[in-house]
């Protein structure tokens, strides 16, 4: 895409053709403007697609292997472990990684702070995909996906944890995609759908925080089920929805950060100057709202210990890994943050998030897979677990990538954007 | 945790609402105070004597016929099984073909080994029931836990909720994967008044089958009437918040694999304080933020609002 640019390919930003008064048609709109010929020339030419070709010719048989030859085949779940990487990665760390929707639909439209507009976008569509692909994990992880909406429509369980995690998460996506309904009628040249939502941005935004507040806790609420089963330091009866509620807040604010710096990196092309000439001044906004999130983080983390007086296990080598845990994932981003804050270094504050990013993951990790059934035996994922997660994955990113080349979310679309 | 009776319970409710929401723990005990469930008054159970038990695996052959069960690899008066362990060095577990299993215990002091048999133990307030969000578990009046495969899911929540680990999976099925547990041959026998295939077949009499309140105060019966004999506690009588199935040992428990760190709380309590959380964000929230809003935009508002005055 680079050579493109550098030859002096303009990608589409406005329903017209340039100096023409013919608009673009919906295949132009695919193809970016490009004819097909040079848009699979780019395809080719870039590096990164090969290595996701190869991830997909090994994952997809393996993907279809386990709907054939069930979960048993592909996973070592089990009676004592039955969940594994499908959720502990896709399902507890993609979704708070996704907090970032409500986040930056909070910043701007409810607190009006204007001056983020830049990336709310790019924060909404992180949320919907993460969100999006949390339950593509999810139905590659359930014995009979086929009965997702059971909970729903056909035998409900309204008393459950998780009941209200499946309402939450499906009336969230539908909000999430309202949200972005603007970005699509500006490709599209829609002009009522986008008036419509402006008209009820506030109500979205506000349910918005509701969902949000209440699953990104529930997922936390999952685990009080299990006392003896998850490690007492990872375990707290009166706080863990607050735990993974509060971190929720850092880890979506810091992947944000983290998918803004790359497509600074390899995306350029496609942010406008909007975008890339405040975007380190935004970086630096986000980057107080994280630091915020990670001491109440870290104080509650602390009262949690002392509520249920679990000093003594500090010592024990699960209070090694635990320690870890809090001094890399969550102490360490924060004396990062805050430095990048007081010093304005921008580039400190994306580091200090990719760090962030990190503790999120190991906390999710040590508590669904890694400290649970502590007093039993330690379980690791099957490999094919492993390529399957990859390749799901990868979809995210292939699926996130293409929409960033397409929709109105880097750039200012030109032409009707009032 | 100390019991509330009904005067500290009223004293408590006195003292004020403001009181009990502030206090989270007071809350905790107030709302158990106020709903505890504690089983159905009429529930069954079986009580079971291990002390009598010789291992001699006939009850797993009885459930293994009684539920169609498919043939074990090794046959059930094969006795080298109980020298088997699984991952981690653990002894065999109930799994989707065999409901119950019968494990042997060399415990110290004692000149003969321990059998104790394993099977879901049909809690009061089950966690699997509690956790199911579509429902799929039941507590029958009669007291057993039963499960619909029919709208099951396969989320396996029940599995991560159940503290003793019963739920079984059938991992290998790719088109009807379903939870597999002992249901207290509630279809084939305990609807009808009869007692489950195993405590039936047992020919030493290990099992007494009966209303659970019943076999408590025989259970204590037992233990204060041979003193000596049996550990002064009744496993399940408060455990989780009370089990139809019941044992008596005359070696500690925890040296037999049960767990004695599970309180006397039923699993669901500890869920409590998140689900209390629900209502009142669902409640104060919308109106919160929408405050929020007003607040931060009353600069503009002003603004606009200047010129005209």
């Amino acid at each position: 895409m680079k050579k493109l640019i550098a030859e002096g390919f303009q990608p589409i930003d406005t329903l017209i053709k340039p100096n023409t008064n013919n608009p673009w048609s919906w295949k132009d709109k695919l193809f970016l403007g490009l004819s097909p010929k040079d848009y699979m020339k780019q395809l080719f030419r870039n590096p990164f697609n090969w290595i996701l070709a190869i991830i997909y010719a090994v994952g997809i048989p393996i993907l279809v292997g386990r709907f054939i030859f069930g979960l048993g085949w592909a996973t070592h779940g089990s009676y004592d472990y039955p969940w594994g990487l499908f959720l502990g990665w896709g399902l507890f760390v993609m979704v708070p990684l996704s907090a970032s929707g409500f986040m930056m639909g909070t910043t701007v439209e409810l607190f009006g702070r204007k001056d983020f507009k830049p990336i709310e976008r790019l924060g909404l569509l992180n949320g919907l995909l993460g969100y999006f692909f949390a339950v593509v994990f999810l139905q590659v992880d359930l014995g009979q996906p086929w009965r997702l909406v059971y909970p729903m429509f056909v035998s409900l369980g309204p008393a459950a944890v998780l009941f209200l995690v499946a309402w939450h998460v499906a009336t969230y996506l539908s909000v999430q995609i309202a949200e972005l309904v603007p970005a699509t009628s500006e490709l599209m040249g829609w002009v009522k759908p986008k008036k419509f939502i402006k008209s009820i941005v506030l109500g979205l935004t506000i349910a918005g925080i509701i969902l949000s507040t209440l699953h990104q806790g529930a997922l936390g609420a999952l685990f009080t089920y299990a006392p003896g089963k998850v490690h007492p330091l990872w375990y707290s009866a009166a706080f863990q929805w607050f735990h993974f509620f509060c971190s929720s807040i850092f880890g979506g604010l810091s992947m944000l950060i983290v998918v803004s710096t790359l497509s600074k990196w390899f995306l350029q092309w496609r942010c406008d100057a909007n975008f890339s000439k405040n975007l380190d001044k935004i970086t630096l906004g986000i980057a107080k709202g994280c630091s915020m999130a990670l001491i109440t983080y870290l104080v509650i983390k602390l009262v949690a210990l002392a509520h249920d007086n679990e000093w003594g296990y500090l010592l024990t080598s699960w209070g090694q890994l635990y320690i870890f845990e809090i001094i890399a994932g969550s102490i360490v981003p924060l004396v990062f943050f805050t430095m990048a804050i007081r010093t304005g270094r921008a580039g400190l504050a994306r580091f200090a998030a990719f760090i962030a990013v990190f503790g999120i993951a190991l906390n999710r990790l040590n508590t669904a897979l890694i400290a649970f059934n502590w007093h039993l035996y330690q379980e690791i994922p099957h490999w094919r677990e492993f390529v399957i997660a990859i390749m799901v994955y990868a979809t995210y990113i292939v699926v996130y990538r293409a929409v960033l080349y397409r929709l109105p979310i880097l750039y200012t679309w030109q032409g009707d954007s009032k | 945790m100390k019991k509330l009776n009904r005067r500290n319970f009223i004293k408590g409710s006195l003292a004020g609402g403001i009181a009990t929401v502030a206090a989270s723990g007071k809350a905790k005990k107030a709302s158990a105070a106020g709903g505890d469930f504690g089983g159905y008054p009429e529930s069954m159970g079986v009580l079971v004597d291990m002390t009598k038990c010789v291992g001699c695996r006939t009850c797993e052959a009885a459930c293994n016929k009684e539920q169609g069960l498919p043939e074990p690899d090794k046959p059930f008066d094969d006795y080298s099984v109980f020298d088997e362990h699984r991952h981690g060095g653990l002894p065999r577990r109930t799994t989707e073909k065999a409901y119950t299993v019968v494990n042997r215990y060399n415990v110290e002091g004692r000149d003969h080994p321990l059998f104790r048999k394993f099977q879901c133990n049909h809690c009061n307030e089950p966690a699997c029931l509690t956790s199911c969000f579509v429902n799929a578990y039941t507590k029958t009046p009669e007291g057993a836990v039963i499960y619909n495969p029919k709208v099951c899911v396969g989320c396996r929540t029940c599995m991560v909720a159940c503290p003793f680990y019963v739920p079984a999976y059938s991992f290998t099925s790719a088109i009807n994967p379903v939870v597999k547990k002992c249901i207290m041959c509630y279809d084939t026998r305990l609807k009808f008044g009869r007692p489950p295939a195993c405590v039936e077949s047992c020919p030493q009499g290990v099992m007494t089958f009966g209303k659970r309140k019943d076999l408590i105060a025989l259970a204590h019966q037992k233990i204060e009437g041979n003193p000596g004999k049996y550990v002064d506690h009744l496993y399940g009588e408060h455990e989780v918040g009370g089990t139809s199935w019941m044992y008596l040992s005359d070696v500690p428990f925890d040296k037999i694999g049960f767990d004695m760190h599970l309180g006397k709380e039923p699993i669901i309590s500890y869920v409590k304080d998140f689900l209390a959380m629900v209502p009142m964000v669902l409640c104060i929230w919308p109106a919160l933020f929408t405050g929020f809003h007003l607040l931060s935009t009353r600069k503009q508002a002003n603004k606009e609002e200047s010129p005209k005055a």
